[in-house]
């Protein structure tokens, strides 16, 4: 056994890096227990959070960066501990040290430098727009600004989810329209890694442009935009209105501006993502508009809503590798089968890439397909 | 007016004098108008201190006194009472509050000295126009009031009415009992529940001094300390009780169900039913909801079947009024729906049990005959037993629920006396065994063989949602499709553990009633941030209420056991006792009065009195106010459009007064 002294120097910088609930934590392993890691490799998050609290070694190690930020954890927290920020403000105090993994510097240098974090070109952003005839924002005529997600300009799949969100937007008489030039990342997986002034330069020049540009409402189609946008941005002074794809179709279909009148023969079940869901308590929009799709049969899995698995995506897991045999995403492929999906709908553009290469890494591409829940309401369009 | 005023300057040890320049405030004092002495004291009120002001109200004929020190509310009555004693109308002396207000509150010593200046020249001011009240003594109705009637309540009535004190008990259910009725075993002695409740339910019953109001509500009060008036809805049982002997043919042959309540729905009882055997009063009544003959149709069989002729289809509620002079609140708790928290699967799968349910599965007389088996008829081979349900929880209650610990264990006994072969595990974050035995109850349960795991449970599967979610990662040998998994961290090995057991019971917290705001109301009792009802003081006064005369016992005050319970339930008794042993109360004279010349009728104080003191002559088209009743809050005064509502001892003039000297220092 090892003998260890207490170094609460340590402890209370963390607390000052934002982690002010660390001394809460009572140590019921509420967290570790909830964990989706725990489905593969359990991650002792609560242990971790103990050895914080005594400023102790062992923090720094490499399960710091599992972390997806799922909020499972924080939302059960029976002491309703931020465990998010603690997470963050460890790994702030790492990042300082240099000690960030390899593959999070390189996706970070390509937001320092690129304003996203594929590696692709700034004149690439929004190029989607153009075939599609979507306009360049001008306050005078578009109500919204399309915010498309840094997925959708580098993305092959995530193309085809603004694709349908600007059929469906159309088809609703919703006047909307894209940044010209200078839009960046919205930066909210960046602050997850715990590269606070990273995103608050990034954050700051969006908001300083969004500003310019008069923008007062913003279309996003991840759920990671959103809750930068709507939980993130207004401490920087971007207070702007902020609604997710989701939420504008269900209030559409409920204000009968959107017919959805063809049939899309398919059985659904819906993956709640976790910004969406447990971050944001979406629950209910995406299962009003699954409702509304004339002949599709809806089927819930077991962890849904609250109870929702992690794809494996968040908090930086993006631009991790992670082992065979211990993707969420690989599990949630069989967990939608077994409740007999044909397809399996989720509302991120994140999410589906993850589910998406599950479902081919797991030879189920005759079996199910994934789908953002903009593509089904499109396809019901006549 | 007063013309001869004295004033004494309180040091409060270094309180005040460790800020305030007290010898100065005495020099700014004595130039002050109509001031006739200014004297300062280390301690004023210590005996010699109140001792040296009633010698000068004698010596100098003093007619109105400033006592510059702490808040009224620490020493008002002292300085009163030491006024008095020199034949002075109480009411006669100001308090400066230059403690809490000044010394207590400014850093810097000059501003104090000025601060305390004028806050003493207000008091003189305030002190010069202030007039002689007279406190009234009032009568104390020789009755009581309690409601509810778990085991609290029924202690509290027993308590009074053995006392020689007639006592209304209102209980809302069919029966009195509470849920300490639904219980089979008790901890940490494990005495038979219905052993020790049967016989103090069957007292109340018969007690001469008792009149049991069960099925009935408290619908108004009104009145005030010593002569609360009580409003109470007997609802209609549809059973004439005076004509019913009990013989249950009615029961037997009711061809209509509805899930049982006392057995947490767990088995059937009739349309018309008494909830459970022991039950006092021991008469049926029909529930409405089920009996066919509300929807129309023509069943007779309970007609048919009663002998004494005393099914009453035209029953009504009826309402009585009682008088009473003083009221125990007893109404108790309810246990938290655990479906608020999704992750424990209660209501997804049929073997999570709540305490409650776990209790009737355990009851002789419960809907298994005390028998623990799953819903399918097994004898389950493990238990899962998880704390914390809701309590220690900032999402759901914030505070400890102080029983579950205790009722869990109690439950491992019980598990493991009746299936000697069950594996118990109990999942814990902390065991609170803080009572009398209780930690001797704990190394019991231990010495018996429970598995102890530290480490909140987070999470509980289905065997068939876990197989299919499961996969290589989490496969779990001999899984079957009936079983439940339950997940943790065991903080103590720092390991993930999941254990598949046949049942799962879980603790869900100790929580307010839902209609505890209402009840509040009813009685001018204020709840707590946690939604319990909120006692006078947390050590001092754990029984009174801000409201004179109503008292609270058990768990409406806050999550406790029965040993707790019953002493509060004594307490409570003791402490209506002894107001009603006073015979009359003191009230204080500072109440409004409505100049009749002034008001013009318009109703408009009508409804803001939060006491029901004011009432309108609609002959002489003049509102006035019962002076019994009004609590001088001011309310009324304040909203008067023709400023006809004068509030005694806080006249405008006297507060303009102060206003005036506050502003010339
Ligand atoms: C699962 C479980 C197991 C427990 N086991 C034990 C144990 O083994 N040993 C132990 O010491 N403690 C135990 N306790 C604690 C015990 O239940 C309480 O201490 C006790 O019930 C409190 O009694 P009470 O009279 O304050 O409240 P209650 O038992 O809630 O009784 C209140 C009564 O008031 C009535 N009422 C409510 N509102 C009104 C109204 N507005 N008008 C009229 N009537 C009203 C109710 O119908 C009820 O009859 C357990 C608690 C739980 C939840
Ligand atoms: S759930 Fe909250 S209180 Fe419990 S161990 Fe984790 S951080 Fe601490
Ligand atoms: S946020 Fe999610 S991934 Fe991170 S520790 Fe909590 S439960 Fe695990």
């Amino acid at each position: 056994m090892d003998v260890a002294t207490p170094f609460i120097e340590v402890a209370n910088a963390i607390v000052e890096a934002g982690g002010k609930d660390l001394n809460l934590c009572y140590q019921c392993a509420t967290c570790t227990g909830s964990c989706p890691w725990g489905y593969v490799e359990p991650l002792n998050i609560r242990q971790l959070i103990h050895l914080a609290q005594l400023g102790l070694e062992g923090y720094e190690s490499e399960d710091l960066w599992k972390c997806t930020t799922c909020g499972t954890c924080k939302t059960r927290c029976p002491r309703g501990v931020g465990i998010i920020d603690l997470v963050r403000s460890i790994r702030m105090m790492i990042g300082e040290t240099g000690l960030i993994p390899l593959t999070l510097r390189s996706a970070l240098g390509s937001v320092r430098g690129d304003g996203n974090p594929w590696n692709g070109s700034r004149v690439e952003r929004n190029r989607w727009a153009g075939p599609l005839q979507v306009p360049i924002f001008d306050k005078a005529r578009t109500e919204y600004l399309l915010y498309g997600c840094c997925m959708a300009s580098y993305d092959v799949r995530s193309r085809k989810i603004v694709e349908a969100a600007v059929r469906v937007l159309r088809a609703a008489g919703v006047t909307f329209g894209v940044m010209g030039q200078g839009e960046e990342c919205c930066a909210e997986s960046v602050r997850k890694i715990g590269e606070e002034s990273l995103f608050e330069r990034v954050a700051g020049s969006n908001i300083e442009l969004f500003k310019a540009q008069g923008v007062e409402k913003i279309i996003v189609l991840s759920p990671h935009c959103y809750d930068a946008f709507k939980n993130d941005y207004p401490a920087l002074g971007g207070k702007f209105q902020v609604v997710h794809i989701v939420e504008k179709i269900a209030s559409l279909l409920l204000l009968d501006k959107l017919r959805l009148e063809r049939p899309v023969k398919a059985k659904v079940t819906y993956h709640d993502p976790c910004y969406l869901g447990r971050h944001n308590n979406l629950f209910d929009p995406p299962r009003m508009i699954l409702s509304k799709i004339p002949g599709l049969e809806f089927e819930e899995m077991y962890r849904a809503r609250e109870l929702s698995l992690c794809c494996g995506g968040g908090g930086g897991r993006m631009w991790m590798e992670t082992k065979f045999g211990q993707r969420f995403s690989d599990l949630r492929i069989p967990e939608a089968l077994a409740v007999g999906a044909n397809v399996l709908a989720t509302s991120c553009p994140y999410c589906v890439n993850m589910l998406q290469d599950s479902r081919l890494n797991l030879n189920k591409e005759e079996a199910i397909e994934v789908k953002d829940l903009t593509e089904l309401v499109a396809e019901s369009l006549v | 007016m007063a013309s001869k005023i004295g004033v004494y300057v309180c040091h409060c040890g270094m309180n005040i004098a460790g800020t305030v320049d007290v010898p100065a405030v005495i020099e700014a004092a004595k130039a002050m108008p109509r001031v006739a002495l200014s004297k300062e004291y280390k301690f004023a009120c210590s005996d010699p201190g109140q001792e040296m002001i009633k010698q000068d109200i004698k010596a100098h004929g003093l007619d109105a006194i400033v006592v510059a020190a702490c808040s009224p509310l620490m020493h008002e009555k002292t300085f009163r009472r030491a006024v008095e004693a020199a034949g002075l109308n109480p009411f006669l002396l100001s308090i400066a509050n230059i403690r809490e207000q000044g010394s207590w509150v400014t850093e810097d010593p000059a501003k104090a000295t000025e601060k305390a200046k004028a806050i003493v020249a207000g008091a003189v001011f305030r002190a010069a126009r202030q007039e002689p009240l007279e406190m009234r003594s009032v009568e104390i109705h020789r009755a009581a009031l309690v409601v509810g009637g778990g085991i609290a309540g029924i202690q509290a009535a027993l308590d009074l009415a053995d006392s020689g004190i007639p006592t209304t008990l209102v209980e809302r259910q069919p029966s009195i009992g509470g849920y300490m009725a639904m219980f089979d075993k008790t901890f940490p002695t494990l005495d038979c529940s219905a052993c020790i409740l049967t016989p103090k339910m069957t007292a109340v019953g018969q007690h001469e001094n008792i009149k049991l109001m069960a099925y009935s509500e408290v619908e108004s009060v009104s009145g005030f300390v010593g002569n609360f008036q009580v409003r109470i809805r007997r609802k209609a049982a549809y059973v004439d009780h005076t004509k019913c002997n009990g013989c249950g043919m009615c029961m037997e042959k009711c061809p209509y169900k509805a899930p049982s309540e006392f057995d947490q729905g767990l088995s059937q009882r009739r349309a018309i039913y008494v909830p459970f055997a022991q039950a006092v009063p021991n008469k049926p009544v029909i529930d409405p909801a089920t009996c066919v003959r509300f929807k129309g149709k023509k069943c007779k069989t309970c007609i048919k079947f009663c002998e004494p002729g005393a099914i009453d289809f035209e029953q009504k509620d009826s309402v009585e009024e009682v008088t009473v002079g003083s009221i125990v609140v007893a109404t108790g708790f309810q246990p938290m729906d655990a479906k608020k928290i999704p992750q424990l699967a209660y209501g997804r799968h049929p073997e999570v049990y709540t305490a409650l349910e776990f209790e009737r599965l355990n009851n002789a007389a419960g809907p298994t005959q005390g028998k623990i088996l799953t819903k399918d008829g097994r004898v389950p081979q493990s238990v899962a037993i998880l704390n914390c349900t809701g309590s220690r929880d900032t999402n759901y209650h914030e505070y400890c629920s102080r029983v579950c610990c205790m009722y869990a264990l109690k439950y491992a006994h019980l598990i493991k006396e009746k299936l000697h072969e069950a594996t118990v595990f109990d999942f814990y974050i902390d065991m609170r065994c803080f009572g009398k035995g209780y930690e001797e109850f704990y190394r019991r349960l231990q010495d018996e063989g429970v598995r102890f795991i530290r480490g909140k449970a987070a999470q509980v599967f289905g065997g068939k949602e876990y197989k299919a979610i499961a996969n290589a990662a989490g496969f779990i040998d001999g899984l079957e499709d009936h079983q439940l998994v339950v997940q943790a961290e065991d903080s103590l090995l720092g390991k993930l553990i999941r254990v598949p057991v046949d049942m799962v019971v879980l603790t869900p917290a100790v929580e307010a009633r839902a209609d505890a705001d209402e009840v509040g109301r009813k009685f001018l009792v204020s709840r707590g941030a946690d939604g319990f009802f909120l006692e006078q003081h947390p050590k001092l006064a754990p029984v009174s209420t801000t409201n004179d005369g109503v008292y609270i016992a058990g768990a409406c005050q806050g999550p406790k056991d029965i040993p707790d319970s019953v002493a509060q339930g004594s307490a409570a008794a003791g402490k209506a006792l002894g107001l009603i042993a006073r015979r009359e109360v003191e009230v204080e004279g500072t109440t409004a009065s409505v100049v009749d010349e002034l008001c013009s009728g318009c109703k408009c104080c009508l409804t803001l009195c939060a006491y029901n003191a004011i009432s309108f002559d609609a002959d002489r088209h003049r509102s006035s106010i019962n002076e019994v009743l009004c609590k001088g809050c001011g309310t009324c005064v304040a909203s008067c459009p023709s400023s006809a509502i004068k509030a005694k001892h806080f006249t405008d003039e006297q507060i303009f007064a102060e206003i005036e000297g506050l502003m010339s220092m």
